[in-house]
C-alpha cells in the first residue's frame, strides 16, 4: 500500500494559479470547508432569529401587554407567528444545517482523510437549496396575512382548511419552505453517507472512523429513512391547502390524526438526527480533554444504532391524547422507554472515559460536561411523557416544553458550542479567548436552568402551551405563577444578552485571536494533521491511517496521544 | 471536464464505484416517500369501502398499456448498460433514447387517461380515492418526467463515449420508478 497518495485535483483547479474573486471564493465555492462555513454563519444567524422571535413572545407571556422593546404590541396571531417560527427555526434551519451540516461537511473530509466530499457540486447544490428554503421562510413573514400560526407541527385542520386556517399564503410559503429543506438535507446527507462509505484514507478500517463522523452518517440515514412520509404528507398538506383534496379533513373523508403519524414518523426520529451529531461532537472532545481511550468505542455505535432502529418505534407516543387504541399506548409506551436505553448509555460511556483521566477544563470541554448534565434531565424527564399514563395528564403542558428544551438546548446549542469553541482553531486558525469563553459559558448555562426549571414546575401546576396571555385565567394567574413565569423569561433576557460575549469572542479571535499550531489540543483524529485553516485539498499529501482515534496515554510511549497517521 | 475530481469521489473504500453507490442511497429515499403516500392510502383503503367504488370508474386497459409500455422501457434500459459495458457508446446512447420514448408514451397515454377521467367528473376533489389517485400517480409522472430529462443527457455524453457509467446509473433509477408503478398500478386500478 502507498505510504501517501498525493491530491490529484489541487494543480488543475483554477484558484491555484491566481487569487479567485469573492463571488467564487464565499459563494460559489465547492470546498467542503467553505460549505460547512456557509451553513454555520446561515444556521448560527437564524439561531439569533429564533432567540429574538423566544425573547419577544416570552416577554409577551411574562409581562401581558407591554409592547417588547425592539419589537411592540405581541398581538395573538402574531404570538403564534412567532412560537410556530421559533420552533421550526430552531429546529430545522439552526440545529440541522449547524449540527449536521456544517459540522458534517467540515469534519468529515478531514476526519477521514479526503480531498473534498464525493460529490462536491451537489454539496454546493445543497446548500443553494437551503439559502433558498430560508429566502421563502423569510417571504412567508411578510406576504398578506402574515406568517404561518398553526405551530411548527403543522397540524391540519389549522394549517390545511381555509375555514381555520388564517394565514393561507404565509402557510403555502411555510410548508415549501420545509419541503425545500428536505431536499437540500437529503442530497447532503447522501454525500455524507456516500463520501464515509467510500473516500476513506488507505489503513482506515470501519472501526477507525472518529465517532463524530460515525454518528453524522448514522444521523443522515435515519433522517434519509424518516423524512419520506413527512414529504409525501406535506404534499398532500399543499394539495389539501391549494388544491382542495380532502387528505387530513374528516367532513369529507379524510383524517387528520393521519397527518400526526406522517409528521411523527419523521419527527421523533428528528431528536435522534440531531442528537447524534452532538453525542459525536462530545465523544471527540471528553477523549481529547481527558486523556483517555473512549471507554468503549465499539459500544457506542451499537447503541447508536439501536438508537436509530428504535427511533422509528416511538412516535406514536405523540398521539397518546388523540384517540388511539389504548393497546396501542401500551406498546408504544414500551418502545419510547426502550429507547432510553442505549441514550443512557451512551453517556455512561462518557462518565466510564472521564473516570480517571487526567481531566482539563478548557471551553469546549465545560461544554462537553454540561452536555452530559444537562441532557441527562430532558432523558429522565422524558420517561414522564413516554408513559402514556402520566402524559395524558402533562400532554401540551410546560412539562412537556421544558423536556424538550432541556434535550434540545444541550443538542443544539451546548453542542454547537462544544463543537465551535473545540474545532475553531482548525477552522480559522487563530486561537478563541479562554476566559471569555469561561464567562460566556457559564452566562448561558446558568440562566438556561433558571428559564426552564420553573417552566417543569409551571407545567405540572396546569399551564398549557400555546396561549397568548395566562391572566386570561384565573387558575394560571396565581401570584407565584406569575413570578416563575417572570423569572423564566428575565433569564432568557440574561441568557441572550451574554451571546453577545461569544460574539465578540467570535469575531475578535477571527481576525486577532493568537495564530493556531496546528494540533492545539495535541489531538489524534486527521483533521489536526492539515495546516491551520485547511487549504482547498486539505493536505499536500493525502494521509495514511494505521490505527483508531483514541489512542491517547498509551503506555510507554513518550508522548500521551498517538495521532492516527503516525506509522508508529 | 474529467480531470478536476477529487480524489474522494474516486476512492472507493467501500468497494462499489462512488455513483452506483449515491444512487442506491437515492433509491432507499425515494422509496420512503412513495412508502409514506402508499402506506397511507392502504390505510384509507382498507378503512373506506368507498374506494372500491371509486376504483371501479379507473380504465384498466390504459394502467396494463402504460405498465407494459413502461416494463419494455426498461428492457432497452437494460440493453443500454450491456451497449455501454462492451464501451459502445453510441448504441448505449440509442438505447437510452429508445428508453426516453417509451417514457414519453407513458406519459402521453397518461395524459390522455387524465383528461378522460377529469372531463367525467373525476377530478382530484372528487373523493379521497381519486385524490389519493392523482397524487400518488402525479408524484410517479413526475419522477417518470425527470427521468426523461437526465436521461437524454446522460445520452448526450454517451453518445460521445463519456461517462459511460451513468448509463448504469439511470438505469438503476429507471427500473426504480418502473417498480413504483409495479406497486401502483394493482392498488389503484386493480383492487376493486
Amino acid at each position: 500500500m502507498a505510504e501517501t497518495i498525493p491530491v490529484g485535483h489541487a494543480p488543475e483547479h483554477a484558484h491555484e494559479h491566481h487569487e479567485p474573486g469573492f463571488v467564487a471564493k464565499y459563494l460559489w465555492s465547492t470546498d467542503h470547508k467553505m460549505i460547512a462555513m456557509q451553513y454555520l454563519f446561515t444556521g448560527s444567524a437564524m439561531a439569533l432569529l429564533g432567540g429574538f422571535f423566544a425573547y419577544v413572545f416570552r416577554s409577551q407571556l411574562a409581562f401581558p401587554g407591554m409592547s417588547v422593546p425592539g419589537f411592540g404590541l405581541v398581538s395573538p396571531n402574531e404570538y403564534n407567528a412567532l412560537i410556530t417560527n421559533h420552533g421550526a427555526i430552531m429546529i430545522f434551519w439552526f440545529a440541522m444545517p449547524v449540527l449536521i451540516a456544517a459540522f458534517g461537511n467540515f469534519l468529515i473530509p478531514l476526519m477521514i482523510g479526503a480531498d473534498d466530499m464525493a460529490f462536491p457540486k451537489i454539496n454546493r447544490l445543497s446548500y443553494q437549496i437551503f439559502l433558498l428554503s430560508v429566502l421563502v421562510l423569510f417571504v412567508s413573514f411578510f406576504v398578506e396575512g402574515g406568517a404561518f400560526g398553526g405551530a411548527w407541527t403543522m397540524y391540519p385542520p389549522l394549517s390545511a382548511t381555509a375555514e381555520y386556517n388564517q394565514t393561507p399564503l404565509g402557510t403555502t410559503l411555510f410548508v415549501t419552505a420545509v419541503a425545500l429543506e428536505f431536499v437540500a438535507f437529503l442530497m447532503g446527507g447522501i454525500n455524507f453517507v456516500v463520501t464515509a462509505m467510500n473516500s476513506r484514507a488507505p489503513g482506515m478500517r470501519m472501526y477507525d472512523i472518529p465517532i463524530v463522523v460515525w454518528m453524522i452518517v448514522l444521523a443522515s440515514i435515519i433522517f434519509m429513512a424518516s423524512v419520506g412520509p413527512l414529504v409525501a404528507g406535506a404534499v398532500m398538506l399543499l394539495f389539501d391547502h391549494n388544491l382542495g383534496t380532502a387528505f387530513f379533513d374528516p367532513k369529507r373523508g379524510g383524517d387528520p390524526v393521519l397527518w400526526q403519524h406522517l409528521f411523527w414518523f419523521f419527527g421523533h426520529p428528528e431528536v435522534y438526527v440531531v442528537l447524534l451529531p452532538a453525542v459525536g461532537i462530545v465523544a471527540e472532545i471528553i477523549t481529547v480533554f481527558a486523556r483517555k481511550k473512549l471507554f468503549a468505542y465499539k459500544t457506542v455505535l451499537y447503541t447508536a444504532f439501536g438508537t436509530g432502529v428504535l427511533s422509528f418505534t416511538v412516535w406514536a407516543h405523540h398521539q397518546f391524547i388523540a384517540g388511539i387504541d389504548p393497546r396501542m399506548a401500551n406498546v408504544f409506551t414500551i418502545t419510547t422507554l426502550l429507547i432510553s436505553v442505549p441514550v443512557a448509555e451512551m453517556m455512561f460511556v462518557y462518565i466510564a472515559t472521564l473516570y480517571g483521566g487526567s481531566i482539563t477544563l478548557e471551553t469546549p470541554m465545560l461544554w462537553a460536561l454540561s452536555f452530559i448534565a444537562t441532557f441527562l434531565i430532558g432523558g429522565v424527564t422524558g420517561i414522564f411523557l413516554g408513559a402514556s399514563g402520566t402524559d395524558i395528564y402533562l400532554h401540551d403542558t410546560y412539562f412537556v416544553l421544558a423536556h424538550f428544551h432541556y434535550t434540545f438546548v444541550p443538542i443544539a446549542v451546548i453542542g454547537t458550542f462544544a463543537g465551535v469553541t473545540f474545532w475553531f482553531p482548525k477552522m480559522f486558525g487563530r486561537m478563541l479567548d479562554d476566559r471569555l469563553g469561561k464567562i460566556h459559558f457559564w452566562g448561558t448555562v446558568i440562566p438556561f436552568n433558571l428559564i426552564f426549571i420553573p417552566l417543569f414546575v409551571l407545567g405540572v401546576a396546569g399551564e398549557h402551551r400555546r396561549i397568548w396571555d395566562f391572566t386570561q385565567f384565573p387558575e394560571l394567574s396565581a401570584p407565584w405563577m406569575r413570578d416563575l413565569d417572570k423569572l423564566a423569561t428575565l433569564s432568557l433576557w440574561v441568557m441572550l444578552s451574554f451571546q453577545i460575549v461569544f460574539l465578540v469572542n467570535f469575531f475578535w479571535s477571527l481576525r486577532r485571536g493568537p495564530k493556531a499550531p496546528k494540533n492545539p489540543w495535541a489531538s489524534n483524529t486527521l483533521e489536526w494533521t492539515a495546516d491551520s485553516p485547511p487549504p482547498h485539498g486539505n493536505w499536500k499529501e493525502l494521509p495514511t491511517v494505521y490505527r483508531g482515534p483514541y489512542e491517547y496515554s498509551v503506555p510507554g510511549r513518550e508522548q500521551d496521544y498517538w495521532p492516527q497517521n503516525v506509522p508508529n | 471536464m474529467s480531470s478536476a475530481r477529487p480524489i474522494a469521489t474516486t476512492r472507493s473504500a467501500a468497494g462499489m464505484p462512488t455513483g452506483r453507490l449515491a444512487v442506491w442511497w437515492v433509491i432507499a429515499s425515494e422509496i420512503v416517500i412513495f412508502g409514506g403516500i402508499i402506506a397511507s392510502y392502504v390505510m384509507y383503503r382498507l378503512a373506506h369501502d368507498a374506494f372500491a367504488e371509486s376504483a371501479a370508474h379507473t380504465a384498466t386497459w390504459i394502467g396494463a398499456t402504460n405498465t407494459f409500455i413502461l416494463l419494455t422501457s426498461s428492457l432497452f434500459a437494460v440493453l443500454g448498460h450491456k451497449a455501454a459495458e462492451h464501451g459502445d457508446g453510441p448504441k448505449a446512447a440509442r438505447m437510452l433514447h429508445l428508453t426516453a420514448l417509451g417514457g414519453l408514451c407513458f406519459l402521453l397515454l397518461k395524459s390522455y387517461e387524465w383528461t378522460m377521467e377529469i372531463t367525467h367528473g373525476f377530478t382530484i376533489t372528487a373523493s379521497t380515492f381519486w385524490s389519493f389517485y392523482y397524487t400518488a400517480a402525479g408524484l410517479h409522472a413526475l419522477h417518470v418526467a425527470v427521468g426523461i430529462l437526465i436521461m437524454l443527457i446522460v445520452a448526450q455524453t454517451a453518445k460521445r463515449n463519456l461517462e459511460l457509467h451513468r448509463v448504469e446509473l439511470i438505469g438503476l433509477y429507471w427500473h426504480f420508478v418502473d417498480i413504483v408503478w409495479i406497486f401502483l398500478f394493482p392498488l389503484l386500478y386493480i383492487a376493486k
